[in-house]
Protein backbone atom coordinates (compact mmCIF):
# COMPACT_ATOMS: atom_id res chain seq x y z
CA UNK A 1 0.00 0.00 0.00
CA UNK A 2 1.16 3.55 -0.69
CA UNK A 3 1.94 4.97 2.73
CA UNK A 4 4.02 7.78 4.16
CA UNK A 5 5.89 5.07 6.07
CA UNK A 6 7.54 4.00 2.80
CA UNK A 7 9.55 7.20 2.74
CA UNK A 8 12.79 8.02 4.55
CA UNK A 9 12.42 10.05 7.74
CA UNK A 10 13.44 13.35 6.18
CA UNK A 11 10.82 12.94 3.45
CA UNK A 12 8.11 12.01 5.97
CA UNK A 13 8.91 15.09 8.04
CA UNK A 14 8.83 17.27 4.95
CA UNK A 15 5.51 15.88 3.80
CA UNK A 16 3.99 16.16 7.27
CA UNK A 17 4.58 19.90 7.27
CA UNK A 18 3.97 20.45 3.58
CA UNK A 19 1.28 22.96 2.67
CA UNK A 20 -0.78 20.93 0.22
CA UNK A 21 -2.78 23.08 -2.17
CA UNK A 22 -6.45 22.24 -2.20
CA UNK A 23 -8.26 22.45 -5.53
CA UNK A 24 -11.18 24.74 -4.89
CA UNK A 25 -13.59 24.84 -6.56
CA UNK A 26 -13.19 21.31 -7.86
CA UNK A 27 -13.60 21.30 -11.64
CA UNK A 28 -15.80 18.63 -13.17
CA UNK A 29 -15.92 17.40 -16.73
CA UNK A 30 -18.61 14.76 -17.24
CA UNK A 31 -18.07 12.18 -19.90
CA UNK A 32 -20.10 13.35 -22.88
CA UNK A 33 -19.90 10.25 -25.04
CA UNK A 34 -19.26 6.54 -24.70
CA UNK A 35 -15.71 5.55 -23.82
CA UNK A 36 -15.67 3.46 -26.96
CA UNK A 37 -15.70 6.76 -28.85
CA UNK A 38 -13.21 8.59 -26.63
CA UNK A 39 -9.61 9.52 -27.36
CA UNK A 40 -7.36 8.83 -24.39
CA UNK A 41 -3.97 10.26 -23.41
CA UNK A 42 -1.58 9.39 -20.61
CA UNK A 43 -0.04 11.93 -18.27
CA UNK A 44 2.64 10.26 -16.22
CA UNK A 45 4.86 11.69 -13.50
CA UNK A 46 7.38 8.84 -13.76
CA UNK A 47 10.01 11.04 -15.38
CA UNK A 48 10.23 8.97 -18.56
CA UNK A 49 11.84 10.48 -21.64
CA UNK A 50 12.28 9.18 -25.15
CA UNK A 51 15.79 8.50 -26.47
CA UNK A 52 17.29 11.83 -27.50
CA UNK A 53 15.09 13.94 -25.25
CA UNK A 54 16.51 16.09 -22.48
CA UNK A 55 16.41 14.26 -19.16
CA UNK A 56 14.53 15.91 -16.34
CA UNK A 57 16.68 18.17 -14.21
CA UNK A 58 16.87 17.46 -10.51
CA UNK A 59 18.99 20.56 -9.94
CA UNK A 60 15.99 22.86 -10.43
CA UNK A 61 15.04 24.24 -7.05
CA UNK A 62 11.51 23.21 -6.14
CA UNK A 63 11.40 20.64 -8.92
CA UNK A 64 11.53 20.50 -12.71
CA UNK A 65 8.07 21.54 -13.91
CA UNK A 66 8.75 20.88 -17.59
CA UNK A 67 7.20 18.03 -19.51
CA UNK A 68 8.01 15.92 -22.56
CA UNK A 69 5.78 14.74 -25.37
CA UNK A 70 5.92 10.96 -25.69
CA UNK A 71 4.92 9.54 -29.07
CA UNK A 72 2.05 7.11 -29.05
CA UNK A 73 3.98 4.60 -31.12
CA UNK A 74 6.85 4.49 -28.65
CA UNK A 75 8.25 1.11 -27.78
CA UNK A 76 7.81 1.24 -24.00
CA UNK A 77 11.06 -0.64 -23.62
CA UNK A 78 12.82 2.37 -25.14
CA UNK A 79 11.57 4.78 -22.48
CA UNK A 80 14.29 6.07 -20.18
CA UNK A 81 13.64 6.58 -16.49
CA UNK A 82 15.13 9.95 -15.57
CA UNK A 83 13.14 10.45 -12.37
CA UNK A 84 15.75 11.46 -9.83
CA UNK A 85 13.83 10.66 -6.65
CA UNK A 86 15.32 7.98 -4.45
CA UNK A 87 12.16 7.87 -2.34
CA UNK A 88 10.53 5.09 -4.31
CA UNK A 89 11.53 1.82 -5.91
CA UNK A 90 12.27 2.30 -9.62
CA UNK A 91 12.85 -1.37 -10.30
CA UNK A 92 9.31 -2.29 -11.37
CA UNK A 93 8.81 0.50 -13.89
CA UNK A 94 12.28 -0.04 -15.30
CA UNK A 95 11.44 -3.70 -15.89
CA UNK A 96 8.03 -2.83 -17.34
CA UNK A 97 7.37 0.85 -18.16
CA UNK A 98 3.67 -0.02 -18.58
CA UNK A 99 3.56 -0.09 -14.81
CA UNK A 100 3.70 3.73 -14.82
CA UNK A 101 3.10 4.49 -18.51
CA UNK A 102 0.57 1.89 -19.66
CA UNK A 103 0.73 2.56 -23.36
CA UNK A 104 0.49 -1.09 -24.37
CA UNK A 105 -2.55 -1.51 -22.13
CA UNK A 106 -4.23 1.43 -23.90
CA UNK A 107 -3.52 -0.10 -27.29
CA UNK A 108 -5.14 -3.29 -26.08
CA UNK A 109 -8.18 -1.36 -24.85
CA UNK A 110 -8.55 0.07 -28.34
CA UNK A 111 -8.35 -3.42 -29.82
CA UNK A 112 -11.05 -4.49 -27.38
CA UNK A 113 -13.12 -1.43 -28.38
CA UNK A 114 -13.26 -0.40 -24.72
CA UNK A 115 -11.87 3.01 -25.68
CA UNK A 116 -12.02 4.71 -29.04
CA UNK A 117 -8.43 5.67 -29.72
CA UNK A 118 -5.07 6.51 -28.21
CA UNK A 119 -3.88 10.07 -28.72
CA UNK A 120 -0.85 10.53 -30.94
CA UNK A 121 1.14 11.87 -27.99
CA UNK A 122 1.24 11.59 -24.23
CA UNK A 123 2.83 13.77 -21.60
CA UNK A 124 5.60 12.93 -19.20
CA UNK A 125 6.43 14.92 -16.09
CA UNK A 126 8.83 14.24 -13.27
CA UNK A 127 7.08 14.30 -9.90
CA UNK A 128 8.67 15.43 -6.66
CA UNK A 129 7.75 19.04 -7.46
CA UNK A 130 7.78 20.72 -4.08
CA UNK A 131 7.20 24.27 -5.35
CA UNK A 132 4.35 23.85 -7.85
CA UNK A 133 3.67 27.53 -8.55
CA UNK A 134 5.09 27.48 -12.09
CA UNK A 135 3.48 24.12 -12.74
CA UNK A 136 0.05 25.46 -11.76
CA UNK A 137 0.53 28.76 -13.58
CA UNK A 138 2.38 27.69 -16.72
CA UNK A 139 3.14 24.12 -17.62
CA UNK A 140 0.00 22.31 -16.44
CA UNK A 141 -2.29 24.71 -18.36
CA UNK A 142 -0.04 24.33 -21.42
CA UNK A 143 -0.25 20.54 -21.08
CA UNK A 144 -4.03 20.74 -20.84
CA UNK A 145 -4.19 23.05 -23.86
CA UNK A 146 -2.16 20.61 -25.95
CA UNK A 147 -4.36 17.68 -25.08
CA UNK A 148 -7.53 19.70 -25.65
CA UNK A 149 -6.19 20.81 -29.05
CA UNK A 150 -5.53 17.16 -29.87
CA UNK A 151 -9.18 16.39 -29.20
CA UNK A 152 -8.41 14.26 -26.16
CA UNK A 153 -11.54 13.26 -24.24
CA UNK A 154 -9.88 11.46 -21.32
CA UNK A 155 -6.53 12.13 -19.67
CA UNK A 156 -5.33 9.40 -17.37
CA UNK A 157 -2.90 10.73 -14.77
CA UNK A 158 -0.49 8.13 -13.45
CA UNK A 159 1.69 9.12 -10.49
CA UNK A 160 4.54 7.06 -9.10
CA UNK B 1 -8.96 10.96 -13.94
CA UNK B 2 -6.03 10.21 -11.68
CA UNK B 3 -4.65 7.23 -9.88
CA UNK B 4 -3.66 8.06 -6.33
CA UNK B 5 -1.06 6.36 -4.15
CA UNK B 6 -1.48 8.37 -0.96
CA UNK B 7 -5.02 8.63 0.33
CA UNK B 8 -4.21 11.50 2.68
CA UNK B 9 -2.90 13.58 -0.21
CA UNK B 10 -6.10 13.11 -2.21
CA UNK B 11 -8.16 13.99 0.86
CA UNK B 12 -6.28 17.26 1.19
CA UNK B 13 -5.89 18.23 -2.47
CA UNK B 14 -9.31 17.14 -3.80
CA UNK B 15 -8.57 15.99 -7.35
CA UNK B 16 -11.88 15.74 -9.24
CA UNK B 17 -11.71 11.99 -9.89
CA UNK B 18 -9.22 9.81 -8.05
CA UNK B 19 -8.86 6.08 -7.75
CA UNK B 20 -6.87 5.23 -4.63
CA UNK B 21 -4.74 2.20 -5.42
CA UNK B 22 -3.29 0.13 -2.54
CA UNK B 23 0.15 -0.25 -4.05
CA UNK B 24 3.52 1.05 -3.01
CA UNK B 25 5.14 4.01 -4.69
CA UNK B 26 6.58 3.18 -8.07
CA UNK B 27 3.86 0.57 -8.68
CA UNK B 28 0.70 2.51 -9.59
CA UNK B 29 -0.65 -0.26 -11.84
CA UNK B 30 0.00 -3.05 -9.37
CA UNK B 31 2.77 -5.24 -10.79
CA UNK B 32 5.27 -5.20 -13.66
CA UNK B 33 4.72 -7.57 -16.55
CA UNK B 34 1.23 -8.42 -15.31
CA UNK B 35 -1.12 -7.15 -18.04
CA UNK B 36 -4.22 -8.66 -16.42
CA UNK B 37 -3.56 -6.86 -13.14
CA UNK B 38 -2.75 -3.64 -14.96
CA UNK B 39 -5.94 -3.88 -16.97
CA UNK B 40 -7.94 -4.39 -13.80
CA UNK B 41 -6.68 -1.06 -12.45
CA UNK B 42 -7.41 0.71 -15.71
CA UNK B 43 -10.89 -0.76 -15.90
CA UNK B 44 -11.68 0.50 -12.40
CA UNK B 45 -10.48 3.95 -13.43
CA UNK B 46 -12.57 3.92 -16.59
CA UNK B 47 -15.66 2.96 -14.62
CA UNK B 48 -15.31 6.11 -12.54
CA UNK B 49 -15.64 8.07 -15.74
CA UNK B 50 -18.80 6.23 -16.69
CA UNK B 51 -20.62 6.56 -13.37
CA UNK B 52 -23.03 9.50 -13.65
CA UNK B 53 -23.91 9.34 -9.96
CA UNK B 54 -20.50 10.48 -8.75
CA UNK B 55 -20.13 13.96 -7.31
CA UNK B 56 -16.73 15.67 -7.12
CA UNK B 57 -14.34 15.33 -5.45
CA UNK B 58 -14.44 11.60 -6.12
CA UNK B 59 -12.08 9.34 -4.17
CA UNK B 60 -12.77 5.64 -4.63
CA UNK B 61 -10.76 2.77 -3.16
CA UNK B 62 -9.53 0.19 -5.62
CA UNK B 63 -9.85 -3.45 -4.65
CA UNK B 64 -7.89 -5.88 -6.79
CA UNK B 65 -10.28 -8.54 -8.10
CA UNK B 66 -9.80 -12.05 -6.77
CA UNK B 67 -7.74 -14.26 -9.01
CA UNK B 68 -5.62 -11.50 -10.51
Amino acid sequence: MGEMAEFPLHVRLFMKGYRWRRIDPVPWAPLLKPLAECRVALVSSAGFVEPGQQPFDDSVRGGDVSFRDISSDIDPGALIDTHRSESFDHNGMQRDPNLAFPIERLRELVSQKRIGSVNHRHLSFMGSITAPGRLVRDTAPEAARRLAADGVDVALLVPV
Amino acid sequence: MTLQLLREVAERVHPPRALFVPFRHGYPLDSPNEPTRQHAVLEAALRLLEDPSLVPPVLIDYSPPHGT
